[in-house]
């Protein structure tokens, strides 16, 4: 093959030999990183896969093929019926927080992109204001967490204010170790993921857009409904992505700011593995790797709804 | 964009302020209690000013010990960020080609960023385990185990600072103009001299970029952490272990610490964007001088 391109098309020939050293050249480039995923995301997803059908004891996981790690996990899912087993009533529960920081992160994340992108007027102060919202992202996030102890607990400063000033007779304990917490620390800390996407889409957008809707008589409102909500539609997707599978697999915060008395589906892998229950804990990492890879068809796929609308 | 401010300019304004506020204002709590006097607690109000419970943090005798796990989390820190640079700017070269398998490593390094930290960590883990238990097998106990900071520890923070990388290199060469890679082409360059001489100083700041990435990302890493580590811990998990027990300003003084170090590594590298940024426009151009 080589002798017959070379003798009728010798340009054409090492044109082919550059693009094949050219191809090689990028492979090598790429190669630490492919290695990388190879090594320590792709096989290990595999082995979550494999070790969820294993069997196991009280210390070790044994090689087999049983689906005892999915059976435990919905232990008394129907026996207990109507009343709801740990495993659905992890997941409704953590369902609702990632819903509630889901909302929450999308008004204040789109809100504050909409002010950076259409309302700071020059690059260097949209830059210099985006980076003060990114700084803390650099930072610890279990420090992020600690630093509401002081502002929420039962001798906090939240408590103290409003005892002071009479609005309430004693502290609330509900404001620190609670749902109310979990969901104040992840909005604190995964807005960032929300705003840099639409903020990003937002920028993209043709201002002579928002011109023609104003021009055609639309109000503020209107403008931002009908033309850069949909215009910024990619940027709230991936943001939306990003939040909703960092809090179905969180156990990090729901753990620090609940005190760890509140469930979700990350906790549980946690408690499992914790247990040196391996097969149910990576039984538990699959249905949650499901669940996560459902919700986000179910996100791409309301963005193709609204196209068709 | 041109005229008087709107009313909703103000109010928009206000939210940010607020947001801003929110953002910091627990930060700034914790760092002033930490300068707490020594009979003062958790909350406010100060009692009396110290350094009080900065001294027992470095002089090791408080609850809470910077140590070890302050060295580590510093070596991985920095092994993370400059593999990240190195192996980022290479992918980032390797995307401006094309070459078979470009999709699957770029959706793979999405899925990484998007698979709960939990799944992939445990599947580290238990690679791990599986190769140390087969390794022990065959071989006899000639070691305890394999899982250790600069192997399985280093791989799961790669995992998630990898992407950060390919993605701001994404973002990079997607703005960039190859006319100067071919006007070096033409002068005569060489592949390695128009890279260095010419790709790179143009993509610099956000390599410095790339490489505040990596090293903040892993000194913060927490989730990806806890259950590849190995037998030893990092920082963030020591200091995750003690939120449940420590009752004392121990704990703010050492999250003032670490904050001390992510806000210097923030500067430095803002800084040295900065700074490259200013050379580069203030450095004579002889464009079009016919020099």
């Amino acid at each position: 093959l080589k002798s017959r391109a070379a003798s009728t098309l010798p340009g054409h020939f090492s044109e082919q030999m550059k693009t094949l050293t050219k191809e090689k050249i990028a492979w090598l480039q790429a190669g630490p990183m492919a290695l990388i995923f190879a090594l320590f995301f792709l096989l290990p997803l595999l082995f979550v896969i494999i070790v969820s059908f294993w069997d196991y004891n009280d210390y070790e996981m044994i090689p087999s093929f049983t689906l005892r790690g999915y059976v435990d996990s919905f232990s008394g899912c129907i026996v207990n019926l109507p009343s709801l087993c740990t495993m659905f009533a992890t997941y409704l529960e953590t369902i609702k927080l990632c819903f509630l920081v889901w909302a929450i992160t999308l008004l204040i994340g789109f809100t504050l992109a909409y002010f950076l992108a259409f309302h700071v007027r020059t690059t260097t102060w949209r830059i210099a204001l985006s980076l003060l919202c990114t700084i803390p992202f650099w930072t610890s996030n279990v420090i992020r967490m600690i630093a509401w102890i002081p502002l929420l607990g039962r001798n906090g400063l939240v408590n103290a204010t409003l005892m002071n000033l009479g609005v309430i007779s004693q502290p609330q304990e509900w404001l620190l170790y609670s749902e109310f917490s979990v969901v104040l620390a992840l909005v604190h800390l995964f807005t960032f993921f929300m705003m840099v996407p639409i903020l990003n889409s937002m920028l993209r957008i043709d201002y002579r857009l928002i011109e023609a809707a104003r021009d055609g008589g639309a109000n503020a409102w209107q403008t931002v409904w009908n033309v850069i909500v949909p215009l910024s539609k990619t940027g709230i997707v991936i943001g939306s992505i990003f939040v909703v599978t960092i809090v179905m697999g969180d156990f990090v915060t729901v753990g620090v700011m609940g005190g760890q008395q509140i469930a979700s589906a990350g906790k549980i892998i946690e408690a499992r593995l914790n247990a040196l229950q391996f097969p149910v804990g990576a039984a538990n990492a699959v249905l949650l790797l499901i669940a996560v890879l459902a919700m986000m068809r179910g996100l791409t796929r309301a963005v193709d709804i609204r196209k068709e609308l | 964009m041109e005229g008087k401010r709107t009313l909703s300019f103000y109010l928009l304004a206000a939210f940010f302020a607020a947001y801003v506020l929110f953002l910091y204002g627990p930060m700034i709590a914790i760092f002033t209690l930490s300068f707490q006097g020594p009979h003062g607690g958790l909350t406010f109000p100060m009692n009396g000013a110290s350094f009080h419970w900065f001294e027992r943090l470095f002089a090791g005798n408080g609850t809470v010990k910077l140590g070890d796990s302050f060295w580590r989390s510093l070596w991985l820190g920095l092994v993370v960020m400059a593999l990240t640079v190195v192996f980022s700017v290479l992918a980032g070269l390797a995307f401006r080609k094309r070459f078979k398998g470009a999709t699957l490593l770029f959706y793979t390094a999405i899925a990484s960023l998007i698979v709960p930290s939990i799944v992939t960590s445990l599947g580290i883990a238990l690679e791990f385990r599986i190769f140390d238990d087969t390794a022990h097998y065959l071989f006899g106990n000639t070691f305890d185990t394999s899982m250790g900071l600069f192997t399985s520890g280093l791989g799961a923070h790669l995992t998630w600072t990898l992407p950060f990388g390919l993605l701001i290199m994404f973002a990079v060469f997607n703005r960039f103009d190859s006319r100067l890679e071919e006007a070096a082409r033409d002068l005569g360059a060489t592949p390695w001299q128009t890279f260095w001489h010419v790709v790179l100083p143009v993509i610099l700041p956000s390599v410095f970029g790339v490489g505040l990435f990596g090293f903040t990302l892993s000194w913060d890493e927490l989730a990806r952490s806890s259950q590849a580590i190995g037998p030893v811990n990092t920082l963030p998990l020591e200091l995750q272990a003690l939120t449940a027990t420590v009752t004392n300003p121990d704990i703010y003084a050492m999250g003032t610490m670490i904050s001390l170090i992510s806000f210097l590594v923030i500067a430095f590298f803002l800084a040295l964007a900065l700074w490259v940024q200013n050379r580069r426009s203030k450095l004579p151009n002889d464009a079009g001088k016919g020099v």
